[in-house]
């Protein structure tokens, strides 16, 4: 079996690249992932990975030449195909000798495998018989490949946020069923507030036993500052026009809908507009799990902004979902739903699925800054701290009053650097700062 | 289905029998033609002593001519009778093939609407009876290509009664498949008085939770026998009945699917290009994220008949064990 390696596309832009340098030569043996070509582009210059075991047939290209990306530029022979004896095939003299240029009519995508027969015109060997032996390639059995990850069970541990690769399976050898994920969703902190208050009156001097909502939120908070490295940061915005704005809308507000109106849904639009902008902060660090699980940064789909709401003796976290689709009042409807569903003790499980992103009111209480823990499986999570009227200095070198308010960010550190944090934060500031006071909710 | 007051308790071939005579009885537009149904009374004698009440004419004895069965039938069918004809045993359909698929499923469509087709095709199939390679075939993949043609394979009495009635009101022709070995071996309540199924609904015929079996004929019998055995080894299985292969009832299919997540399809046909493999290419297209397992399909062997010797039906023919096998491995996986 003959593997066909083409000139690879380092980078989206990117439509050509160089042979810088060989790093091995025809004959030689290559394992699996071991780099045998560095190749430049107008953009980076890279070492190149064989995507097989084998052997090095021929080169089609020399070394500083510049092909199309989709070109083929080697041949390897997949492990006990190798024929040593074989001449370099003649497309591969032809491509030598014309300084390769592109073959038109065989633009073929990147790696592709083929029988030798077809890459390049096999030689016919002296006892009349095709030099190529194409060897069966060894891809596991069916239910090998299939042990992972079923479709259903890769979309019910979406739907309730499971870790396919932290639960136990039950099926055959150690699959993880879609039962499974049920089951883990059914024990997972899914509805904290469902339970009743997580300990009585505190008496001096004796231990609450950990149980419920408590426990999970214990669980869930050393899981989260473990597992994802916390950055932290503030800025301090200007929120007088939004507070204005908001000043004038309530009552209407609150006779038409029964809800109050606060300047958390102009916050969370705002949170939401820059989460737009950068989805490197609307994502997740994925860790490897099970067996075809892959390693990465999941950049979501949906923009889901959790609100966290603390009540006596819990936490919760209900979900705005879709909250890029919803306008300030869509916001302040939905959030105005949920926080009163949370006092009521009646949120549901979905309500508490699904969150991308979570915003914290901390100012409430007069919290001026705080460090809040990221909420497992999310990039991060704000805070809006306490309205406090402060004299500023102005562009205009006066000195006013005005609404400042800090908001703190942590995030998590494997999924963004500071650098994406930290624009991400300004282009908060701004967008809360250039809200109000007039407009449309 | 509520069983009525005058129900009784018939096998399947005394309730074709039955349905037959009463739909020549309440309708004289009905004629019944086929090989030996006159004086024989047909080989299962299921039209015994039809012709001494109805008469040479409405009960007809036809030449070994099975093309000219179903092209007169069609004649007849276009020209206002409702006939009923009879392929001795579904092997032997094959010479009716340009007539059926030709001729019956395409008049409404070549005609414009001017011309209905209400014919019904009764045929019995299927193996297990020592028939060898000339009475134990079954039909249904060659035919269930065929737009236009609708195909009928119930299990039990109750729905032989029902679906026999529909087709025979049907506008349309129809395979009415008969499986002979249930015939006498299966006996059901069937409700008295004319009622009809329609045609196109599946039927559950066991609710279960962790694993839907599909099949249809005789193996629907041996799947529920499966299934309820393993019921006392705590394993819950749903049996669909299709009784109608085409239209497919995919609604009922697709429910139960994403009810239990895993799929296992039996038949008796052979695997490649079998009902199955529509079954599973439909809940493939449709129901993909709901399956934790792969489908499978147990079916016979791609061998291109039946043996005689007992062997060879038995290794052509599944069984409950073997269900009952595939069923547990499909609930373990």
């Amino acid at each position: 079996m003959a593997t066909t390696i083409t000139m690879p596309q380092l980078g989206e832009t990117v439509t050509e690249g160089t042979v810088e340098r060989w790093l091995k030569k025809p004959g030689d043996a290559i394992d699996k992932y071991e780099a045998f070509v560095e190749v430049s582009t107008d953009k980076v210059n890279s070492e190149v990975p064989s995507p097989v075991t084998g052997t090095i047939r021929e080169f089609l290209i020399g070394e500083g030449t510049t092909v199309a990306t989709g070109t083929p530029i080697a041949i390897i022979d997949e492990v006990a195909a190798a024929d040593p004896t074989a001449p370099p095939s003649s497309r591969a003299a032809m491509a030598q000798s014309a300084n390769a240029e592109p073959v038109p009519g065989f633009n073929i995508p990147q790696i592709q495998v083929k029988p030798a027969a077809a890459s390049a015109p096999a030689p016919a060997s002296t006892n009349g018989h095709s030099a190529a032996k194409p060897e069966p390639v060894h891809v596991g059995t069916p239910e090998q490949a299939l042990r992972g990850v079923s479709p259903a069970v890769r979309r019910l541990a979406r739907e309730h946020q499971i870790d396919v690769g932290a639960i136990r399976g039950t099926g055959a050898n150690g699959r993880v069923t879609a039962e499974d994920v049920l089951a883990a969703s059914r024990a997972a902190p899914a509805r904290p507030a469902s339970g009743t208050s997580t300990y009585g009156e505190p008496v001096p001097g004796t231990l609450i036993p950990l149980a419920g909502a408590r426990r999970i939120i214990a669980e869930r908070m050393v899981e989260s500052k473990h597992a994802a490295p916390h950055a932290w940061s503030m800025v301090e915005a200007d929120v007088t026009n939004a507070w204005k704005w908001r000043a004038r809308e309530k009552d209407d507000f609150e006779r038409e809908t029964g809800y109050k109106l606060t300047l958390l849904p102009f916050f969370i639009r705002a949170v939401v507009e820059s989460l737009g902008a950068f989805p490197l902060m609307n994502a997740r660090f994925a860790a490897p799990s099970g067996s075809s699980g892959q390693a990465g940064i999941y950049v979501e789909k949906d923009v889901n902004i959790g609100i966290a709401i603390g009540l006596a003796t819990n936490l919760v976290v209900p979900v705005v979902k879709h909250a890029d689709k919803l306008s300030i009042k869509g916001i302040a409807i939905a959030s105005g739903e949920l926080i009163d569903r949370a006092r009521k003790n009646k949120l549901s499980a979905d309500d508490l699925q699904g969150g991308t992103f979570t915003v914290n009111n901390n100012g409430a209480n007069g919290s001026y800054a705080s460090a809040p823990i990221i909420n497992a499986g999310q990039a991060g999570i704000v805070t809006m701290e306490a309205i406090v009227k402060k004299p500023i200095v102005t562009e205009e070198d006066a000195i006013a009053i005005r609404h400042m308010m800090n908001v703190c960010l942590s995030l998590d550190h494997r999924v963004v650097d500071g650098y994406v944090a930290s624009r991400f934060l300004a282009d908060l500031k701004r967008r809360l700062e250039a809200m109000g006071p007039a407009g449309a909710l | 289905m509520a069983v009525s007051a005058s129900s009784k308790v018939m096998n399947n071939v005394e309730t074709v029998r039955e349905t037959l005579y009463e739909a020549m009885k309440n309708d004289d537009r009905t004629v019944i033609l086929g090989e030996d149904v006159g004086d024989r009374g047909n080989v299962f004698l299921i039209t015994k002593d039809f012709v001494k009440e109805f008469g040479p004419e409405r009960v007809i004895d036809t030449p070994i001519a099975e093309a000219s069965i179903v092209g007169i039938a069609v004649g007849m069918a276009m020209e206002g009778l409702r006939p009923i004809a009879e392929i001795q045993f579904a092997d032997f359909i094959y010479p009716a093939f340009n007539q059926i698929v030709g001729e019956a499923a395409k008049t409404r469509y070549r005609s414009n609407g001017e011309y209905t087709c209400p014919l019904v095709i009764r045929t019995p199939y299927g193996g297990g009876v020592r028939g060898a390679l000339s009475h134990s075939v079954s039909i249904e993949a060659l035919f269930y290509h065929v737009p236009g043609l609708k195909i009928v394979a119930p299990a039990f009495p109750a729905d032989v009664k029902g679906l026999l009635n529909a087709a025979i009101d049907d506008p349309d022709p129809v395979l009415f498949l008969e499986h002979k070995k249930t015939y006498r071996l299966i006996k059901g309540e069937v409700p008295g008085g004319h009622y009809t199924i329609p045609l196109g609904k599946a039927d559950v015929k066991k609710a279960g939770t962790q694993l839907t079996v599909v099949s249809y004929g005789l193996y629907v019998h041996w799947a529920l026998e499966a299934a309820n055995q393993l019921e006392t080894e705590g394993i819950s299985v749903e049996v669909v009945d299709l009784r109608s292969i085409r239209p497919m009832d995919r609604g009922t299919i697709l429910q139960s699917v994403r009810k239990t997540r895993k799929l296992l399809i039996v038949h008796e046909d052979n695997k490649f290009g079998g009902v199955g493999a529509e079954i599973s290419a439909m809940v493939a297209e449709e129901a993909l994220f709901d399956l934790d397992a792969p489908i499978r399909r147990h079916c016979a062997p791609d061998v291109p008949a039946m043996g005689y010797a007992l062997p060879l039906e038995e290794e052509y023919m599944s069984s409950p064990g073997e269900m009952a096998e595939a069923m547990r491995e499909m609930v373990r996986f």
